[in-house]
Formats: structure tokens, sequence, C-alpha cells
């Protein structure tokens, strides 16, 4: 058990080292969200409308915090192929290290790079007026909903960075996953796409973790269909049935690397 | 079945093993020595790195039985582990972290405490000749220092059992005789070295013993001198000067039967049937027609005849 502990703090320290040692990541990672905010606060902001005339950078924020969360699936992806492929995992798998922390040391340092982006872009939101409204305690359930969806997009990352076992392949997998991620409540509502691509948006489970944290965030509500008023339990209930499939999907996929 | 050979640092029964249809090790046989360096030589797919991942614990085994250091590999794998090393054919080790980085985070892997694992990084960087570089992120390197930092991880404990899974594929002459320097220091540490290789002369220059794998078992074993043997045919190599090279190679065709003659590098060339006395003879014959030779050598068949002559198929070099 201890050892499980220690391997676990390894795996993450190797991957926390190297944000050390290449101090232009952090600046990448600084870079993205700031772009992110200036280039849908401003330059698409400046076109956009939102349902009851709220604040467009009040709405858009809490979409891009899932936003931050969703790339997530696209670094851990690119890092678990990368070690499939450099034979890294091999490695691993030959050394009488606890075999689990191959995966809970990438879970730790995921999260924990997530949870250091997710802090930036809040910062960055502050800076250009966004808000929360509803006091400490809700902003506070709001971040957790949006790291409960990191952790599902986890194992999504780590699923399929098993199957596609390089890089590059992951590069495709993750062009061709990106639009996903976009067809959400994020930066548009629903309502005012065309019928069957807002009933997709409404329905992706990014959007439910997006219009929860709005809610609590209180920056607007998403009333209207079942799943938008019902944003806060299915911001539980989809993360969680992620994590159920892609867990074990996951585990199984490992396992099958002996085979 | 199932007995364990005292003095043996790997030992393999009957091992089968199926990719769905694809049969990759069908009855393979294998027993090597402690302090020796075994040479798995074969094709392509002839099931080389299957066996080494079935060594390595990476891969279970269908049928038969594998012990590495007297151990089961399918019963005993944690204990295996801290007693093997293994290099494959890629460089695991991150770009991104500098070399020191990367056999502290192995090390501590080893489950050696953080302090050994940094003096035991600075040892093998010492060792390797990375201690100028040690410092550096691993995407400076080149191909050679790479393939030594790689080295260096699977060395961390000393292993009894050594696995390189073709150390040097991809590797040019310099980094190659690098790489082998590096492994023949790991064998005067008393490390059993299982290799891995389609170039013949690899095997020639490192291995004790080859086995020879193909389609999924062993067909023939030996010293690499055995194997050359068993293809017989000694082979008389004459050099002599530009203008003597006709007049030699019909004394020569006169003792061998036939002879070849390199121009390019003034070589006369013939199958020598009892090796000394057929050499004798050749230098006599040249004698007779006043040629003085500037090289004479009675060498073996290469591997390649070898393997050839074996598998009926030539290995791609």
């Amino acid at each position: 058990m201890i050892w499980a502990i220690r391997d676990t703090w390894t795996i993450t320290r190797r991957d926390l080292i190297q944000w050390v040692v290449t101090p232009w990541r952090v600046v990448g990672e600084l870079a993205f969200p700031i772009m992110f905010v200036l280039l849908f606060g401003y330059v698409f902001g400046s076109g956009m409308r939102v349902p009851g005339g709220g604040d467009y950078i009040d709405f858009l924020l809490p979409g891009l915090f899932v936003m931050t969360m969703a790339f997530g699936i696209g670094n851990t992806m690119t890092v678990v192929a990368t070690d499939v492929e450099r034979g890294v995992m091999d490695r691993f798998r030959s050394m009488p290290m606890t075999p689990s922390a191959v995966v809970t040391g990438r879970c730790t340092a995921d999260m924990l790079n997530s949870a250091a982006g997710l802090a930036i872009t809040i910062a960055c939101g502050l800076v250009v007026g966004w808000e929360w409204h509803e006091g400490l305690a809700r902003a506070g359930l709001a971040v957790a909903f949006l790291l409960l969806l990191r952790f599902a997009c986890l194992w999504v990352g780590i699923w399929l960075g098993l199957m596609v076992g390089s890089p590059e392949a992951a590069g495709a997998v993750w062009g061709l996953l990106f639009p996903i991620t976009m067809i959400t409540s994020a930066f548009v509502a629903p309502e005012l796409m065309p019928g069957w691509l807002g009933t997709v948006a409404e329905w992706n489970p990014l959007s439910s973790t997006v219009t929860a944290t709005r809610e609590l965030f209180g920056n607007g509500d998403a009333a209207g269909s079942w799943i938008a008023s019902h944003a806060v339990l299915m911001a539980v209930v989809w993360p969680v049935v992620l994590s159920a499939i892609f867990f074990p999907l996951s585990v199984r996929r490992f396992q099958r690397l002996s085979r | 079945m199932a007995y364990s050979v005292p003095g043996l640092a790997i030992e393999a029964i009957g091992l089968h093993k199926r990719y769905g249809s694809t049969v990759a090790l069908d009855g393979f046989d294998l027993a090597v020595p402690e302090g020796t360096v075994c040479g798995l030589l074969g094709p392509n797919g002839a099931g080389k790195t299957t066996a080494v991942r079935i060594f390595a614990t990476l891969l279970r085994l269908d049928e038969g039985v594998a012990r590495v250091a007297g151990l089961d590999v399918a019963s005993q794998a944690r204990e295996v582990r801290f007693r093997i090393g293994l290099t494959g054919q890629n460089d695991a080790v991150d770009e991104i972290l500098t070399g020191r980085q990367n056999l502290e985070t192995f090390g501590r892997l080893f489950h050696l405490s953080p302090r050994a694992a940094r003096r035991r990084a600075d040892e093998l960087l010492e060792r390797f000749g990375l201690a100028d570089v040690a410092r550096k992120q691993v995407k400076t390197y080149s191909g050679g220092m790479r393939r030594r930092l790689d080295l260096s991880a699977s060395f961390i404990l000393a292993p009894r059992v050594l696995f390189l899974d073709e150390p040097t594929t991809g590797q040019d002459p310099r980094n190659r005789n690098e790489v082998w320097d590096a492994i023949r220091s790991f064998v005067t540490e008393g490390t059993t070295v299982l290799l891995t290789t389609h170039y013949l002369d690899e095997a020639d220059q490192l291995a004790d013993q080859i086995s020879v794998i193909d389609r999924g078992r062993v067909i023939a074993d030996g010293t690499p001198e055995e194997l050359k043997a068993r293809v017989g045919g000694s082979q008389v190599d004459v050099v002599v000067s530009m203008e003597a090279l006709p007049v030699a190679a019909l004394a020569l065709e006169r003792v061998c039967g036939s002879v070849t003659v390199d121009d390019d590098r003034r070589r006369i060339t013939g199958p020598a049937h009892e090796p000394v006395p057929t050499l004798e003879a050749a230098l006599r014959a040249l004698d007779d027609v006043g040629v003085v030779a500037e090289d004479v050598a009675l060498r073996r068949p290469t591997l390649d005849e070898v393997f050839l002559s074996l598998t009926g198929e030539a290995v791609a070099a």
C-alpha cells in the first residue's frame, strides 16, 4: 500500500518536473485561456446574443471552464499514447513497481495540471469582468463539478491513448473529437441553434456541466427542456456514467497489453 | 517437467503463444547458463520479441514453462521484475526530462530511496559517458547517447538477467560499437544477457551461444563457431598485387578446385576442404609461380551463410 502511494507520487513527479524543465509550457498553458477569452469574449462575442439579454462574458466563462476540462482528453490521450509508443509503458510493466501506479500517477498529474489550468482561466475571467454572484460556497461547488468532469475525461483520454498507441494518431483522433467539444452550450445557447443541432448540443454531456456551473456561478439559467432544467443533477450523472464506462474499458485495455 | 536446473539464468520449456490465428511461439525451448550472452537470431516475425516479452513478464504464455533467475515468470512475476532489466527497440526514456531525472525516476520506481536513486543515477551516467550531459534534456541527445541512457536505465539494480530486444536496430556503426561496449561491461559484472538481433555480426561479436529461431521455435543452437562449423567449408582468402592476380588465380584453382576473384580487393577466395593442408598447399603453389601474397587468411563461413543454409532464406541485413 505504502509503495502504491510512493510509486504514484514518483510518476506524478515525473510529470510535474516537466513543468519546471520547460517553462514555455507554462507560458503556452497561460496563453491558451487568455487567447480563448479574447477570441470568444471580444471577436466572436461582439456578434453573440445571450437569450434573456445577459452579459456575454458572464455567459461565456463557464463554457470556457468546461472547454479547459474537455481539452484534458487530448492531453491525457497524447501523453499515454507517447508512453506506449516509446516503450515507456513496457519498461514500467517490467519493473517491480505497483502496476496501478502507472494509471493513478497519470490521474494525479493530469488532475493537478487541469486544476492549474482552471485556476488560470478563472483568473483571466476575473480580469475581463466575469464574476460569481451566488457566494463562495456555490462557486466552490461549481469548481467541484468541473473537476468531476475532468476526472471523467481522464478515463476517456487513457482509454483512447491506449487504443491509438502513437502521438500522431492521438492528434488525428483529437482532431475528430474536437468538434464534439464545440457542439455544446458553451459558446452559443442551444435554443439559438437549428432545432436538431440544439437538441444534440443540449444532450452533450459537456453542456450539463456548462449549464450547471452557469447556475451555480449565477451567470444565467437555461430553462425550457428537461435536460436543461435538470443540469445540476446531470452534471453529476454524466461524468459518473462516462467514468463507469471508460474506467473498466481502460483497465481492460491495460490488461490486454499482456495478452 | 517443471524442473529448474541450477546454474541456468533463463530456462524455457515448450513455450507456445498464439495471437488469434497467428502462431508466434510453437514449442520454443531455451537454456541460458548464468553469466553468458545468448543471441536469439532470426528474421522478423520469427518470434524473438514474443519470447523476450514473455521472459520480461510483459506477456502471458499459453503453454509451457518459463523461468528467469530460477523464478517462474507466470506465478512469480513480481520477484522476477526485481531481477531483470529490459531494453526494447525504442528508447524508453522521457525526452523532456534530463538524463539524470530519467534515471532517478526509474531508480525510485525500482524502490531505491531518493538518495540511493540519485547516487545510482550519477554512477551510471559516469560509467556510460553521459556525465557531461546529465543535466541536459534527453531531446538534445544523439541517438547513441539515448541508447546508452536507455541501457543504463535497465541496469539500475544491476540485474541478474538483462533482455535486449534489437538494441542496435537503426543505429549507425559508431553507436553500435558504443552499445556493444556497454553490453560487454554488463557481462563482466556477471549479468546474463539475452539479446535478440537480426544482425548476424552482432550475434557473432557478443554472443557466447546463439539460438537460431524460425517460425516460433529454435532450429539450431551452439557457439558461433559451432554453428559455422556445422555448415562446414572454411574458405581460404589470398590478397595479391594487381599484376599477379591472374597467375595467382590459376595456381590457386589447381589447389582448391574453383576460386572466385574479387578484382577490387585483389582477393582470391576458394574453398578449403581440409583447412590447414589446403592453406599450406595454396602458399606452395603461389611460391611455385613466383607470387608473394600480401595477405592470407583462413576463415569460417559468416553467420549469414549459416543462416541461409539452415532456413533456406536470407536474413535482411
